[in-house]
């Protein structure tokens, strides 16, 4: 291809063709070779998934293991579905709300505090280091602990302590375990799209007159963060699933539900069902995130022109 | 100190001069490129700075900008030493404009927020009120129907005509322009020499490092030779570019010559 080629590569002649463009070999045949290239990663999809499911109905333990994972009578029980009326206070997706609002709740907070940490950490100057010190603290600090750990420690520790003002109630201590240990990502992410907006465009600020602060919210952070929503969001992927570990501190939601489901009818379907529903969750935001990489290389490529 | 310059001959007026420069000296770890910079420039007066890549005149315009701390010397604009202690850079930088080589506009603002950012933020002046002078500025260089559009929809000329507005957009008494052209395709060159032209035609003071010797034989009421962080050569155009006393001149004129970007002595007047 051109990229490797010399400037005189016999190859290039071939995709500069009218109608042809840069984008090699499939288009240059025009749609035809679109569909036939569907059509064959479909086939060799179809062929996959039934030599998967192939190996795994007629694997020795099938029969007990579907009696166990895949009850379709407890799957349907397990969202409500009771002797054919929809029951919400029986719902797994009644709780699922609570993971939502968790995920809702903190990931605002995390936005905030990782971009707080993300500040403090570019500041100059030998006289605020201490800042730059904690920051750079915090963010090893939260990023080595096990998530479980923080929670625990919170979730447990503090109320224990007794001090009045203080709540004592999980969630709380959930919203607040969980943003402690994002921010810390968080804030890693921040300061790399920080670091990825070259100098000369504080210069050309400050030559303005704008102060250091000024230089930093309207011209080096809005940059910043637009170049670092796709993997921010990667992120709260991330979080969105990690809303289930609250539950070991006493927070009822989807998981800690379909764990009471479970040790109710001895069937590991709930746990399946609740899989489906983060499945679904997740698959928005990774969309999401898709689109806007794809959006920002689409960009890229015009203004490059 | 055999090779120091002569000191720019000062305005008969009581006004004080728009920018003098003494004895500056700046360093980037070992490598000294400023080795005592000694520079007097008159209000209304256009310098234009000459010499090697390497040969400080970037740095100069840096640090004159206040973007580079320096490590010795004083820089005085308009009777006031910047380079004091205590004293509010950003404060001495609304009054001393900056045109990058890279034009560095802020890709994710319209041409007329790049425009207005310094006016509205560092000016304080009501939005409508540097919106109105932010056009004004547009529409002398020619540019009002791109207010709205983002840098990167716009030439390379336009982006630096976009910068050089929104330098003046501060209303700055000194502006500094550090090799404009140099990040221009050629046929872009000339649209912004002439904005360049009629800033100098409309008495602006300006310190301009270039390449362009031809612009600057043209424009420039004084050319300062620098070599290897120090000013060989002050002179007028006509007598530097003819007939350079410094070897070193006469050397780095000769390659500019040879290189087809400047007449040979002989034709010019």
């Amino acid at each position: 291809m051109s990229l490797s080629g010399g400037p005189l590569d016999p190859g290039d002649t071939l995709h500069l063709r009218p109608g042809g463009s840069w984008t090699g070999g499939s288009s240059r045949s025009g749609d035809r070779g679109a569909l036939r290239s569907t059509a064959i990663a479909a086939a060799s999809t179809v062929v996959f998934l039934f030599v998967v499911g192939w190996v795994v109905v007629n694997a020795p333990g099938w029969p007990a293991v579907q009696k166990s994972f895949l009850n379709g009578r407890i799957f349907a029980e397990t969202f409500g579905f009771i002797d054919g009326s929809f029951v919400w206070e029986r719902s797994i997706l009644r709780y699922v709300l609570v993971n939502v609002a968790l995920f809702a709740i903190a990931e605002c907070l995390i936005l905030v505090l990782g971009l707080f940490l993300a500040v403090l950490r570019s500041l100059p100057g030998p006289v605020l280091f201490p800042f730059r010190a904690i920051a750079m603290v915090y963010a090893d600090v939260f990023r080595a602990l096990p998530g479980i750990l923080v929670i625990y420690i919170l979730g447990f520790g503090i109320p224990g302590l007794g001090i009045a003002g203080v709540p004592i109630d999980p969630f709380f201590f959930a919203v607040v375990a969980l943003t402690l240990i994002y921010s810390a990502y968080v804030s890693e992410v921040y300061r790399a799209g920080i670091d990825s907006v070259h100098p000369s465009q504080e210069a050309a600020a400050r030559s303005l007159g704008l102060s250091k602060f000024q230089a930093l919210r309207h011209v080096v952070l809005p940059q910043a963060v637009r170049r670092v929503i796709p993997p921010l969001l990667n992120d709260f992927i991330g979080l969105q699933k990690d809303t289930v570990l609250v539950s070991y501190i006493g927070v009822v939601e989807i998981f800690r539900q379909s764990q009471i489901k479970q040790a109710a009818t001895f069937n590991f379907t709930p746990y399946m069902a609740t899989a489906l529903v983060f499945i679904l969750l997740t698959i928005p935001l990774a969309r999401l995130t898709d689109f806007l990489v794809a959006r920002d290389r689409r960009r890229a490529a015009a203004s490059a022109r | 100190m055999s090779g120091s310059p002569t000191p720019a001959a000062r305005p008969p007026d009581a006004r004080p001069p728009a920018l003098v420069v003494e004895g500056l000296h700046k360093s980037f770890g070992r490598n000294e490129v400023l080795r005592g910079i000694d520079l007097a420039v008159a209000e209304h007066e256009v310098i234009c700075l000459i010499g090697a890549s390497g040969s400080g005149k970037s740095t100069l315009l840096r640090c004159i900008n206040l973007l580079e701390p320096i490590d010795a010397g004083r820089i005085v604009v308009e009777g006031q030493e910047i380079t004091a202690r205590g004293v509010d850079v950003n404060r001495i930088r609304r009054r001393i404009g900056i045109v990058f080589q890279a034009f560095n506009l802020f890709p994710h603002m319209s041409v007329l927020d790049n425009v207005t950012l310094g006016p509205r933020k560092a000016l304080r002046l009501p939005t409508a009120e540097a919106e109105g002078r932010g056009r004004t500025l547009l529409r002398r260089f020619g540019l009002e129907e791109r207010a709205l559009d983002f840098p990167d929809r716009l030439s390379g000329g336009q982006q630096q005509r976009v910068a050089i507005v929104r330098a003046l957009a501060m209303e700055p008494d000194l502006l500094l322009l550090d090799e404009v052209t140099s990040a221009l395709d050629p046929e872009l060159v000339a649209e912004v020499l002439n904005v360049i032209r009629e800033l100098a035609a409309g008495g602006m003071t300006m310190l301009i490092a270039t390449h362009e010797m031809g612009f600057a034989r043209d424009i420039a009421s004084r050319v300062c030779f620098l070599d290897a962080g120090r000013i060989l050569e002050d002179g007028p155009p006509g007598q530097i570019f003819s007939a350079p006393r410094e070897e070193r001149t006469q050397q780095f004129l000769r390659r500019i010559v040879e290189a087809g970007r400047l007449a040979p002595p002989t034709s010019s007047g």
